[in-house]
């Protein structure tokens, strides 16, 4: 019979760190699902889920039990990526000269017909994730969470250790972040 | 330009592909070998970190008592009517030192 998060995080607790590979396995694809909305390189996507994995092993003496143990370590894993994002920052390319021909061509269709460009387009994901590293560290986290993850602004207060206004503030602040920044788009592509 | 449509489209675009969940090939037992590498726990780095985070408090606790002291040297000595000059340094390492040095009544 397989056991609970809670009967796996007491045994590791009592030194047996061989019950904190179910967990490991168990949550895995979570974080790397996670990892990847930030980080594009699987070397580093890698890298960010395991010291997600390397947090948790140290501090789970700190996880109290009164909320799961998914939620304790998503706190952990966002917190991971947005060190990575501050930490990395100053790769943030600053210009769109070099849009791949399908991206081109989709913010064409764009402003011919706003309506029917598709959502679901190759060109559009790669010029969203485009833009979004473009955004600050903190614009990109928000964004991602309440944009993209549609999560709430209490939720991501948990997540971040952010205050409620802080979140707001943030938001708005990003929001304008992405506009002024597809406003260089469309004035560099001549659109 | 419709700017806020085009957010809207491109943030459509990332709700709807969303990323994978793909797990690298034997990625739980690097992590769990990567916890048995790393030792439980280490007295002496503990020891250590723990005198470096002294150093910082123990710094200014050494520059406040050498204020302190030169502050002493130069208040008033007519505030003293025994005429005694009040000699913080001299007092503190009196008080610091009782048990050190040899038994003299001049310290107390």
């Amino acid at each position: 019979m397989e056991r609970s998060d809670a009967e796996y995080i007491a045994l590791v607790l009592k030194g047996d760190a061989a019950s904190f590979e179910p967990l490991v396995q168990k949550y895995s694809p979570r974080l790397f699902a996670t990892a990847r909305r930030y980080a594009r390189r699987e070397s580093e996507i890698e890298d960010i889920v395991q010291e997600v994995w390397l947090k948790a092993f140290h501090k789970l003496s700190s996880f109290r039990g009164d909320a799961p143990f998914e939620h304790w370590l998503m706190r952990l894993a966002v917190r991971t990526c947005y060190d990575f994002l501050r930490g990395h920052q100053r790769n943030r390319e600053a210009n769109f000269t070099d849009l791949t021909e399908p991206e081109s061509d989709w913010l064409e269709q764009f402003v011919a017909q706003p309506e029917s460009a598709g959502e679901d387009a190759a060109a559009a994901k790669q010029l969203v994730a485009r833009l979004l590293e473009q955004l600050s560290p903190p614009a990109r986290l928000v964004i991602t969470l309440l944009e993209i993850e549609d999560r709430s602004v209490k939720e991501i207060a948990q997540l971040t250790g952010w205050s409620v206004p802080l979140v707001k503030v943030r938001a708005f602040r990003a929001r304008a972040e992405m506009k002024k920044l597809l406003a260089r788009l469309a004035q560099e592509k001549y659109l | 330009m419709k700017l806020e449509l085009l957010m809207q489209k491109l943030l459509a675009a990332a709700r709807a592909n969303p990323p994978a969940d793909r797990v690298p090939y034997k990625f739980e037992q690097r992590i769990m070998a990567r916890l048995k590498e790393q030792p439980a726990l280490d007295l002496a780095a503990l020891w250590a970190r723990a005198l470096w985070r002294a150093v910082a408090p123990c710094a200014v606790v050494a520059v406040l008592i050498g204020l302190l002291s030169f502050a002493g040297n130069g208040s008033n000595p007519a505030s003293n009517p025994a005429g005694e000059t009040p000699d913080f340094s001299q007092h503190f390492e009196s008080v610091m030192l009782a048990d050190v040095g040899e038994p003299n009544e001049d310290v107390w």
